[in-house]
C-alpha cells in the first residue's frame, strides 16, 4: 500500500510529519486503536528524498522547523520579491477624495465619496515626470478587489483596508463617514493598500488588481467574470464553520494564537488611546480658560497687567497646541488599526489551512473504511461493527455473485478515494508551504512596520514636550515680569 | 514685608492712638522706611533677612525679628468634643518679649479669636484671612489627613502674615496668642460678643441710610476689590478643574502600561520597544502625578488665598463705608438739630477723626497688600510654570530612552538609517529596498 509521490520537494517533510504526528498522537485520538495504525499505515511512504539535507528530517509539527534549506529559501523569496515588477514600474497615488450624488442599487439618491487612484510610469532617471493616468474609485469597489483577493489566494495574508466606519473614536473627533478628517485619513488608508498589494510579491502580478488600476469602467464586469464568488462559499464556510482537525498543524495552532492576542491587545490600547485623547484635550482646553481670565484681569491691575495678559497668550496658545497634537496621534492609531485588521487576515488564512487538512483528513478517513470494508468482504472476518455486518451475520451471507460486484464497487471506490487523498495531500503541501512563505514575509514587515511607528509615536511625543517646554517658560517669562 | 512698605503716614498714626495699650509697642518699634533695623533691637541679635526680590534690579534687604512655625497637628479628645491642636513656635528677638522663644499650642478657634480681635482693633487694615471653617466641596472630614495638612500650612501663613504686617504684628493680642500657655484667661477679656452684634446692628443701620458719597479713590477701590473678587474666585475654580482634569487624565494614562507589557511578551523582535513604552508610560504617570501634587500644594492654595483675601477687602471696604455712614449720619444730626449743638460737635469730631483715620490705616495698608498679593501669586505661577517644564522635560527624557531602544532593535534589523517619516512610511521603505535588489525570480502560482 505504497502512495507514490511525483515531487522531489523537501516539503513533503510535511507529509512524512503528518504521519508522525498521528503515530504521536495516537492516545489523543478519537480514532478506534486500529484505525490510526492503518491510517498511519496509508499515509506512510518511503520517499527518496536525494535533495534533502539530513536524515532527521522527519520534522515533527510541533516544532515550527523547517529545514534550514527551505528557511533559507523563504527569506531569498521574501527579501527579492519585495522588488515587484508593478512598482518598478509604476507609481501609485490616492490623489484626491471628491463628494457624488448618485442613484444606488435600490434606486435611492445617495452621496458617497470617490477617490482619484493616479497612476504614473516610475521616474527614469533624467525623465520629466509624466502626466498621470487617473481614475476614480469608491470605497465598494476597494471591497470588492479585496473579496476578490481573499478568495483567489487564501494563503496569502491580505492586506486590510482602512475602516468602513470610524471606531475607537475620542469624543471631539466625529464619527461621521463624510466628515473631512475621516475621509482624508481613509484616502491615505486606501492609498497603503494599495502599495501593500503592489509591493506583494505574489498579489502584485494579478490582472484584477492590474485592471483595477487601470481600467475605470470594465472592471467590476472583468472581476465578476472570474468567477471567485463560488469559491467565496467555501471561503465562507473555512470562516465560520466548526470543525474539529484532529492533527492540528501546531505551527497554525501557534499563529492564530498569537494573532488573536494581538488583536485582543491592540484593542485594548486603541481604547486607552481614545480615552487618554479625550481627557488630554480636557486637560489643554481648561488652561484656555486661564487666558481668558488672565486677559480680564490684566485690565485692573496697574503693575501686574502686562505681565498677565502676555501670559495669557500663552496659555491660549498652549490650549489651541492639543489639536494639533491630538491629529499627529491619529496617525499612530491608524498605524495599530491596519495591524489590527492584519490579525483578521492572518486568522483567516489560518481558517483556510484548518480547512483543507479537515478535508484531507476526512478523505484519508474515508479510504481507510473503505479499505477495512474490502478486507472484511474479502475475508469475511468483522473487525469493526457495521450494520451491514451484522445483518450479514444475522441474515446470511450473501452469494458469490453479490460479493463480487460488491468488491469491484469498493475497488473502484479505494481508486477513487486514494487519488482524492493524493489531490488533498498536495493541496495542503502547497498552501502550507505557500501560506508559511508568505507569514515569514509578513512577520517581518510587522516587525519593521510597529518599530517604526513606536519610533514614529516616540518622536512625536517628544516634540510635544518640546512645545509644552517652550510655552510654560515663555509663561514663566511673563510672570517673572510681573 | 514691613519696613520699607509702611508710608510715612502710619507713624503719624501709630503716635495719635496712645491711649491704647497696643500702642506702646507701635512707638518703641516704630520701622525706618529705608528699611533699617529698628532702634532698639540689639543689633547683634537680629536676624537678617534677605527677602528674594523678584523686581529686576532691586535687592531689598529686610530685618524680620520675629519668626512663627505652625506644626505638629495633634488630635485632642475630650468628653465633648474632639478637636486639632497645633504647636506654634515663635523666636524672635524683640525686647518686648520676656524671651526669645515660645512654643505654645493652639487650636483653630484660637486662630478665630485673634484675628477677630485685630479686626476689631484695626477695622480698616487688612487682616489675612484664616482658611474656612468647612469645606463644602465633597466629603472631607475635618479630621482627615489632608486636611489638617492643608489647614495647617495655611495657618502658618496665616500667622507670618501677621507677623510681617507693621502694624498687626505689634498688636498686645498678637503677642499673648504667641506666648501664654493658656489663652482661655486672655480670650474672656475685652469686648465680647454683645459688642460684635453693636457693630452688626450699626452696620445694618447705617447700610440702610447709604453713603452719601464714596470719596473717589474708595469708589475706585471697591470697584478693584468686586472685579479682584471676580477673577479670583475664576481662577481658583480653572485651576481646581485642571487639576481634576489631570487626575482623570493620569488614571486612564495608566492602563496603557499593563497592556504594553502584555503586547510585549506577545512578540520576539518587537519585545524591548514594547517593554520600553510600558515603563515609559510608568515613568510619565510618576511625573504628571507629581506635577498634580505640585500644584494641589502651591497654585490651589496660593489663589484659594486670595479669594478668602478678596472676602476680606471686602469687609473692610464695608467697614470702611460704615464708619464714614455714622460720621456723615452725626453730621446730619448736628447741622439740624438746633439744640445739643455742644455736645454732638463733639461726637461729630470724634467720628470724624475716627473716619479720617480709618480711611488713611485703608490707604497705607492697600498699597502694602498690592505689593504682597503681587509677590505671593507671582511666586506661585512661576513655581507653577516652572513645574510645567520640569513635567515636559521629563517626560521628554523618559520618551527618548523608548526612541532609542526602538531605534536601537531597528537599525540592527534593518541595517538602515530610520527611514523618516511619512505616511506609509512602510511602503516608502519596501520601494526603497526594491530599487536596490536584483531582478524577480517567478513565483509558482499555486495550483488551488
Amino acid at each position: 500500500m505504497i502512495i507514490e509521490t511525483k515531487s522531489a520537494d523537501p516539503n513533503q517533510t510535511i507529509f512524512s510529519a503528518l504521519s508522525c504526528a498521528c503515530a504521536e498522537n495516537r492516545q489523543q485520538s478519537t480514532l478506534p486503536a486500529q484505525l490510526t495504525a492503518a491510517a498511519a499505515a496509508v499515509l506512510w511512504q518511503p520517499i527518496t528524498m536525494a535533495d534533502s539535507v539530513s536524515s532527521e528530517e522527519v520534522a515533527v509539527i510541533s516544532n515550527t522547523d523547517i529545514t534550514s534549506t527551505e528557511s533559507e529559501n523563504n527569506i531569498i523569496n521574501t527579501m527579492v520579491e519585495r522588488g515587484t515588477a508593478l512598482l518598478r514600474k509604476l507609481e501609485i497615488n490616492v490623489a484626491e477624495a471628491e463628494k457624488r450624488t448618485g442613484k444606488n442599487t435600490v434606486n435611492m439618491q445617495e452621496t458617497y465619496t470617490v477617490y482619484l487612484i493616479e497612476i504614473r510610469p516610475a521616474e527614469t532617471e533624467g525623465g520629466t515626470p509624466a502626466a498621470p493616468d487617473t481614475l476614480w474609485r469608491r470605497y465598494s469597489e476597494f471591497e470588492l478587489l479585496r473579496t476578490y483577493l481573499l478568495v483567489t489566494y487564501p494563503y496569502i495574508i491580505i492586506p486590510p483596508l482602512p475602516e468602513k466606519r470610524a471606531e475607537f473614536v475620542w469624543h471631539k473627533l466625529s464619527a461621521d463617514n463624510l466628515d473631512p478628517d475621516f475621509v482624508e485619513r481613509r484616502r491615505v488608508g486606501l492609498e497603503n493598500f494599495l502599495l501593500r498589494v503592489a509591493s506583494h510579491p505574489v498579489l502584485s502580478n494579478d490582472k484584477i488588481f492590474f485592471l483595477f488600476l487601470t481600467e475605470e469602467k470594465g472592471w467590476r464586469d472583468a472581476v465578476l467574470e472570474t468567477g471567485f464568488q463560488d469559491k467565496a462559499d467555501s471561503r465562507l464556510k473555512s470562516l465560520s464553520a466548526m470543525f474539529r482537525v484532529k492533527n492540528p498543524d501546531k505551527r497554525f495552532t501557534a499563529l492564530k494564537q498569537y494573532s488573536d492576542e494581538l488583536n485582543t491587545v491592540i484593542s485594548q490600547l486603541l481604547r486607552i488611546r481614545a480615552r487618554v485623547a479625550d481627557r488630554l484635550y480636557g486637560v489643554y482646553k481648561v488652561h484656555g480658560n486661564y487666558g481668558r481670565v488672565f486677559s480680564e484681569w490684566s485690565a485692573i491691575e496697574k503693575e501686574m497687567g502686562d505681565g498677565l495678559q502676555s501670559a495669557g497668550h500663552h496659555m491660549d496658545t498652549y490650549a489651541a497646541s492639543i489639536d494639533d497634537i491630538l491629529e499627529e496621534e491619529e496617525h499612530f492609531a491608524d498605524q495599530l488599526k491596519e495591524y489590527l485588521f492584519y490579525t483578521d487576515a492572518v486568522r483567516s488564512v489560518c481558517r483556510k489551512h484548518e480547512l483543507i487538512q479537515y478535508e484531507l483528513e476526512m478523505a484519508a478517513q474515508d479510504l481507510v473504511q473503505k479499505k477495512q470494508q474490502k478486507e472484511e468482504l474479502a475475508t469475511g472476518t468483522v473487525r469493526i461493527f457495521s450494520l451491514k455486518g451484522m445483518t450479514s451475520k444475522l441474515f446470511g451471507q450473501e452469494s458469490p455473485e453479490q460479493k463480487e460486484s460488491r468488491l469491484a464497487a469498493l475497488e473502484q471506490s479505494i481508486q477513487e478515494g486514494e487519488e482524492t487523498v493524493k489531490e488533498k495531500n498536495t493541496e495542503c503541501q502547497e498552501f502550507v508551504r505557500a501560506a508559511w512563505d508568505d507569514i515569514e514575509r509578513f512577520k517581518e514587515q510587522k516587525d519593521k512596520d510597529l518599530r517604526e511607528a513606536l519610533i514614529s509615536y516616540a518622536i512625536m511625543q517628544i516634540s510635544m514636550c518640546k512645545k509644552g517646554i517652550q510655552v510654560w517658560s515663555n509663561a514663566k517669562e511673563c510672570f517673572s515680569k510681573m | 514685608m514691613s519696613g520699607h512698605t509702611v508710608p510715612a503716614d502710619f507713624s503719624e498714626h501709630m503716635l495719635d492712638l496712645d491711649e491704647d495699650e497696643d500702642l506702646e509697642v507701635f512707638t518703641k518699634n516704630t520701622s525706618l522706611p529705608d528699611g533699617s533695623p529698628m532702634p532698639n533691637s540689639p543689633s547683634s541679635m537680629v536676624n537678617q533677612y534677605r527677602l528674594e526680590d523678584d523686581d529686576e534690579g532691586q535687592e531689598a534687604v529686610n530685618t524680620k525679628d520675629i519668626f512663627v512655625t505652625v506644626d505638629h497637628p495633634e488630635s485632642q479628645v475630650t468628653a465633648i468634643e474632639t478637636f486639632v491642636l497645633y504647636r506654634v513656635v515663635t523666636r524672635t528677638t524683640r525686647s518686648d518679649f520676656d524671651s526669645s522663644e515660645y512654643e505654645v499650642r493652639r487650636r483653630y478657634q484660637d486662630f478665630v479669636w485673634l484675628r477677630s480681635k485685630l479686626e476689631e482693633k484695626h477695622p480698616t487694615l487688612i487682616v489675612h484671612p484664616l482658611p474656612e471653617k468647612f469645606v463644602m466641596k465633597g466629603m472631607v472630614e475635618r479630621f482627615n489627613d489632608d486636611f489638617i495638612e492643608t489647614r495647617r500650612r495655611a495657618l502658618h501663613r496665616f500667622l507670618n502674615k501677621i507677623s510681617e504686617h507693621p502694624i498687626l504684628s505689634y498688636s498686645q493680642h498678637f503677642q499673648v496668642f504667641l506666648t501664654a500657655q493658656d489663652l482661655a484667661p486672655h480670650r474672656k477679656q475685652g469686648p465680647g460678643f454683645l459688642s460684635r452684634v453693636g457693630e452688626t446692628v450699626r452696620a445694618v443701620a447705617n447700610s440702610v441710610r447709604g453713603l452719601k458719597s464714596r470719596p473717589e479713590e474708595f469708589a475706585v477701590m471697591q470697584e478693584y476689590v468686586d472685579d479682584f473678587s471676580n477673577k479670583m474666585c475664576c481662577m481658583d475654580k480653572v485651576t481646581q478643574r485642571i487639576v481634576k482634569e489631570q487626575r482623570e487624565y493620569v488614571d486612564e494614562l495608566k492602563q496603557y502600561s499593563p497592556t504594553y507589557a502584555r503586547w510585549g511578551e506577545l512578540e520576539e523582535e518587537l519585545t524591548e520597544p514594547l517593554k520600553g513604552m510600558a515603563s515609559c508610560v510608568v515613568q510619565c504617570s510618576k511625573e504628571a502625578e507629581e506635577h498634580i501634587q505640585h500644584l494641589s500644594e502651591v497654585l490651589v492654595p496660593a489663589l484659594h488665598e486670595y479669594v478668602l483675601c478678596a472676602e476680606t477687602l471686602k469687609a473692610v471696604m464695608r467697614r470702611r463705608d460704615n464708619i464714614q455712614a455714622e460720621f456723615e449720619a452725626k453730621n446730619e444730626a448736628l447741622l439740624t438739630r438746633k439744640v445739643e449743638q455742644e455736645a454732638l460737635q463733639e461726637e461729630v469730631d470724634v467720628l470724624a477723626d475716627r473716619m479720617e483715620q480709618a480711611n488713611n490705616s485703608l490707604k497705607g495698608d492697600w498699597l502694602r497688600w498690592q505689593r504682597s498679593m503681587k509677590t505671593d501669586l507671582r511666586s506661585a505661577f512661576i513655581s507653577a510654570a516652572e513645574k510645567n517644564v520640569e513635567y515636559y522635560e521629563k517626560m521628554a527624557e523618559a520618551e527618548t530612552l523608548v526612541e532609542q531602544k526602538a531605534l536601537t532593535a531597528l537599525t540592527q534589523l534593518v541595517g538602515a538609517l530610520q527611514s523618516p517619516p511619512r505616511h506609509t512610511p512602510s511602503s516608502s521603505v519596501l520601494q526603497q529596498r526594491a530599487a536596490t535588489l536584483p531582478a524577480v525570480r517567478s513565483v509558482p502560482t499555486s495550483a488551488l
